[in-house]
């Protein structure tokens, strides 16, 4: 017990997760690609036409991964957050920092395709309705998160301040998730649910699934790929990264 | 086989617009995310280089 204890700790370090983080990103990034063909490939050539909505309900393929995505990393970003505080660990805000670009990219992805599949299929790119403004307001949340650890000068002070951010902010996921259901909403409901079955195409289905675990696998490769450069940013002082390989002429 | 022709994958049956906006904007957005996460990696790189190499320097 003592022994896993002590090994993952040693990775909460930022001098060994530096050199982990970079054998690891290029893995997460081939992964991305690959799925990302094939995602893009059962999107356009294998998923049939839509009976009601033709071939603009392709949005989906990327509407749905990217909503997904937005929320997930805001969760992830929140436990990074917890152990932050719990544990005062640095690689923590470290991370958080490294996936808050990464989540509002997607939220405002998010966002924006559903403002593209909204005017052709409501008439309207924006409507105030439960599900969009949830997810507005999480795109702001993450704004706000990355306003307010910029604006404080002490790394150590700005992770404590975005951790309350990000675990007070994480209330609107689940409100984002269950909008369709409390609400009577112009979003449509769920297409995939934990406890019915899908209620669309199996490849359509499939098409979706696999362009969201694009999507994670990219957002895995651009956090680990981002926490490098931030943790040689706050650690330039360390010895360790004047030894590092990457330091020498 | 959804689509006959080129022009046909290219108009999506008239969504064209919303449906190349949507996947073309989200590439886009993720390449640029790519480069500027390089940019500052390799910046930070730099800098630190140089910092590293002034504080040799001013030993000596």
């Amino acid at each position: 017990m003592s022994q896993r204890l002590i090994n993952w700790f040693k990775f909460a370090s930022p001098a060994s997760f530096y050199p982990l983080a970079g054998t690891l990103w290029p893995w997460f990034a081939g992964l991305a690609s690959v799925l990302c063909a094939v995602g893009l490939w059962i999107s356009f050539f294998v998923a049939p036409t839509d009976f009601q909505q033709g071939e603009g309900y392709r949005i989906i393929f990327i509407h749905v991964p990217a909503s997904w995505m937005s929320m997930f990393i805001y969760c992830v970003m929140a436990f990074w957050a917890a152990i932050g505080i719990t544990f005062n660990t640095r690689l923590s805000g470290m991370m958080s920092s490294a996936l808050a670009p990464t989540g509002a990219l997607f939220a405002f992805l998010s966002l924006w395709t559903g403002a593209l599949w909204g005017k052709p299929m409501w008439g309207a790119w924006w409507v105030w309705d439960a599900r969009l403004t949830s997810e507005l307001i999480l795109f702001f949340l993450y704004i706000g998160y990355i306003a307010l650890t910029s604006a404080i000068d002490d790394p150590r002070r700005a992770d404590k301040a975005g951790a309350i951010v990000a675990l007070v902010g994480v209330i609107n996921v689940p409100i984002i998730y269950f909008s369709v259901k409390w609400w009577n909403t112009l979003h449509q409901g769920a297409s995939v649910s934990m406890t019915k079955a899908p209620t669309m195409a199996t490849t359509m289905l499939w098409g979706m699934l696999i362009m969201a675990l694009a999507f994670w696998m990219y957002s895995i490769a651009i956090a680990l790929y981002r926490v490098r450069a931030i943790i040689l940013e706050r650690e330039r002082h360390a010895t360790w990264v004047a030894e590092l390989p990457e330091m020498q002429r | 086989m959804n689509w006959g022709s080129t022009s046909e994958f290219f108009a999506m049956g008239g969504y064209g617009f919303y449906v190349w906006g949507s996947f073309g904007v989200t590439a886009a957005a993720l390449l640029i995310e790519a480069l500027l996460a390089r940019k500052r990696l390799s910046d930070t790189r730099r800098l630190l280089r140089r910092e590293l190499a002034a504080d040799r320097d001013n030993q000596d």
